[in-house]
């Protein structure tokens, strides 16, 4: 039996076009590639066969489940630390890898039960508590969450009238990021993006398939707020959205394809892909842009319907382990919101300017709000900016 | 005599139970569900509540691009994919020496063993900027930008579609009795007028066959569009996906679906009068 705590379970189709991704980039070999997908599904048929072979200590004292399933988002975790995780509890994790907030609350808000933890945004709670999704979370039973380490800017979005019902993640921000060897203008706004899209680098932008970040983009352009749901304001927008639109290269939040390729030169980007691009492709400049944009951090949650809240506890408690949360730095890259966490890291990560952007450039970010997840304005505005 | 007719009539109940169960359950109910929502309001943080209005019907027009897109590009793909399929249907049933037959039917089918999703994914790379625009390039054609446009879309369903339209085509071809052309030969009747005049009516129920099953499912495709066409073309089934899993208005996204189930019911049936209307006379059935 494999090790892996991927070849226990098939593959979902989501997860596989990130492998796909990942061996497409370089970043795993042809075997590994060939191991999750292929293999891995044959490995379930004999993993579900043979569950008697993989007990753990904990699920031998029958408090844990032997699986788990979890909701959270392509390339967020480094594959060992939920490894470790399952052959020191002997819990098999399945997880679900998610492309928006809007479609991990849909899912939950049809009624999608059997998920034991979800890696939810700070902008979604107060929807998820007013809907009833979310367990109070019980802090005595995360004994490796430390609230005094916490930096309350990011972590106190989960509490709601007082009740927590989050532990932070990690932390980022969403900026843009351009190919210098094509952009030789210097952006360093969203107004210079869309003068760029709609000038010199016309057919060669890309901005999301998500109203949040695409419409946010528009509205700071345009001098407004990120979060803005005035029915005026969110005009300009839409105006300034359909007059770039035949000037732009895609409309996808798959966006390091195009990049990579040499097809896009620019980017509304999360700091986690910048810093991806980056790395592998140095003319690739990640910015956070002068006027403004989002600042989101991400947390553990339960959901009330969990199949297991000893297992969904244990999950969290186990990542809220400083170690286990820099082992899992080391593949996604993202600032962590506890200081134990920042203090384990190497230098060069702990003053990465493409971490942690200039104070002022910082400080002009805001996080999103409910009501820009929710706002019907918003919605409608996506939907005629895409069909137009 | 009574016993008889009476365990006849149980086993035909028993028989047609599961399906009738499925029937219900997994197509009758669910589209009454639909149907129901499509009366109702978007709460607040998205879903359903109920009311009944026609507020989301009232709405359809703001989709009216993504109704146009999907009624010009499906009928498009379906013509494009009839026009590459027919040839090699007409190849394998016919031309091709008996030994090959079977390995080259097989090689049309294996491309089904992989997801859709894949292979639509690996054109991406074949039509983005390092894939064929640099081959291109090479032999010195410039600039060419195949990835997110109409054009790329149409390649993605005719690459999707084209077994879905070959075999209908093949298996009318292949059941052609080949007596038919000797004897036309023989009566000395040019090859190109027996094609016209005999291989390709009697392959109508095949081309209607696969034009139905390629045409239906286009108009519910999403993901080639959103691929291939970089989000830029949008479809139905486009703006389905949003309305339910980004900005969750079941409502209007039941409005929609209801809508699109009209107009697939109208054209089909319109479609099937006029294919039956060309090809009566035979016995085979369109479907």
């Amino acid at each position: 039996m494999s090790n892996n705590f991927k070849d226990n379970q098939p593959i979902t189709a989501t997860k596989l076009m990130e492998e796909f991704r990942r061996y497409q980039k370089g970043s795993v070999s042809r075997r590994h590639f060939l191991g999750v997908t292929g293999l891995g599904t044959a490995m379930a048929v004999m993993g579900a066969a043979t569950p008697s072979l993989m007990p753990g200590s904990a699920q031998a004292a029958g408090k844990l489940s032997n699986k788990m399933v979890l909701s959270t988002w392509p390339n967020y975790h480094n594959p060992k630390t939920l490894e470790n995780f399952t052959s020191e509890t002997g819990v098999n994790i399945q997880a679900n890898v998610f492309g928006s907030n809007e479609e991990m609350l849909a899912k939950m808000q049809a009624g999608g039960g059997g998920v034991d933890v979800i890696e939810n945004t700070n902008y979604t709670f107060s929807t998820y508590v007013k809907l009833g999704l979310l367990t109070e979370l019980d802090l005595s039973r995360i004994p490796n969450y430390d609230a005094s380490t916490q930096n309350p800017k990011f972590s106190s979005a989960s509490t709601i009238d007082g009740k927590i019902y989050g532990v932070c993640k990690n932390w980022g921000t969403t900026g843009i990021v351009y190919n210098s060897k094509k952009i030789k203008s210097n952006p360093k706004s969203h107004k210079d993006f869309f003068d760029v899209t709609m000038g010199a680098g016309s057919g060669h932008s890309i901005l999301h398939d998500y109203q949040l970040t695409t419409i946010g983009a528009a509205l700071c352009a345009l001098g407004y707020s990120f979060n803005s749901i005035d029915k005026g304001e969110l005009a300009a927008a839409e105006k300034l959205l359909i007059e770039a639109k035949p000037h732009l290269f895609a409309i996808t939040s798959d966006y390091q394809p195009g990049l990579r390729a040499g097809d896009a030169w620019m980017s509304i980007c999360w700091v986690g892909d910048g810093k991806q691009l980056n790395t592998d492709l140095p003319e690739m400049q990640y910015f956070v842009a002068s006027d403004g944009g989002e600042l989101w951090s991400d947390f553990y949650s339960i959901p009330v319907n969990t199949p297991s809240l000893d297992t969904s506890y244990a999950f969290i408690n186990y990542m809220m382990d400083p170690k286990n949360q820099s082992l899992d730095a080391e593949v996604h890259g993202y600032p962590s919101s506890d200081s134990r966490v920042t203090g384990m890291l190497p230098e060069s990560a702990q003053n990465d300017p493409i971490l942690y952007p200039a104070k002022e450039l910082f400080n002009a970010l805001e996080f999103g709000a409910a009501e820009s997840l929710t706002d019907p304005t918003r919605a409608e505005v996506m939907a005629r900016f895409k069909s137009a | 005599m009574i016993d008889d007719t009476n365990a006849k009539r149980w086993l035909t109940g028993v028989l047609l139970g599961p399906t009738t169960v499925w029937f219900l359950f997994m197509l009758v109910l669910p589209l009454v569900v639909v149907a129901i929502f499509s009366f109702g309001m978007r709460s607040p943080e998205g879903g359903y509540v109920a009311s009944f209005t026609f507020d989301q019907y009232f709405n359809l027009p703001s989709r009216l691009a993504a109704f146009k897109n999907t009624l010009s590009y499906a009928p498009l793909g379906t013509l494009a994919s009839l026009l590459i399929a027919y040839p090699l249907a007409y190849y394998l049933a016919i031309k091709v020496n008996q030994k090959w037959k079977l390995l080259l039917l097989v090689l049309v089918i294996v491309p089904f063993w992989t997801s859709l999703l894949i292979r639509t994914y690996a054109w991406i790379f074949l039509l983005g900027g390092k894939g064929i625009p640099s081959l291109l390039e090479f032999i010195g054609i410039e600039g060419v930008r195949l990835i997110n446009t109409p054009f790329a879309v149409i390649v993605g369903i005719i690459y999707g579609y084209l077994p879905l339209m070959v075999f209908p085509i093949y298996i009318s071809l292949e059941k052609l009795d080949k007596r038919l052309l000797e004897a036309a030969a023989d009566l000395g009747c040019a090859p190109a007028r027996s094609f016209f005049q005999i291989t390709l009516p009697l392959s109508m129920p095949g081309m209607a066959t696969g034009c139905m099953l390629v045409f239906i499912l286009l108009m519910g495709e999403f993901l080639i569009p959103a691929f291939l066409g970089g989000g830029k073309v949008f479809f139905i089934g486009n703006a389905l996906v949003d309305l339910f899993l980004q900005s969750r208005n079941w409502p209007f996204g039941s409005a929609v679906a209801i809508t699109l189930v009209i107009i697939m019911l109208v054209t089909v049936s319109l479609y099937m009068r006029l294919a039956m209307g060309k090809s009566t006379g035979q016995d085979e059935s369109l479907m």
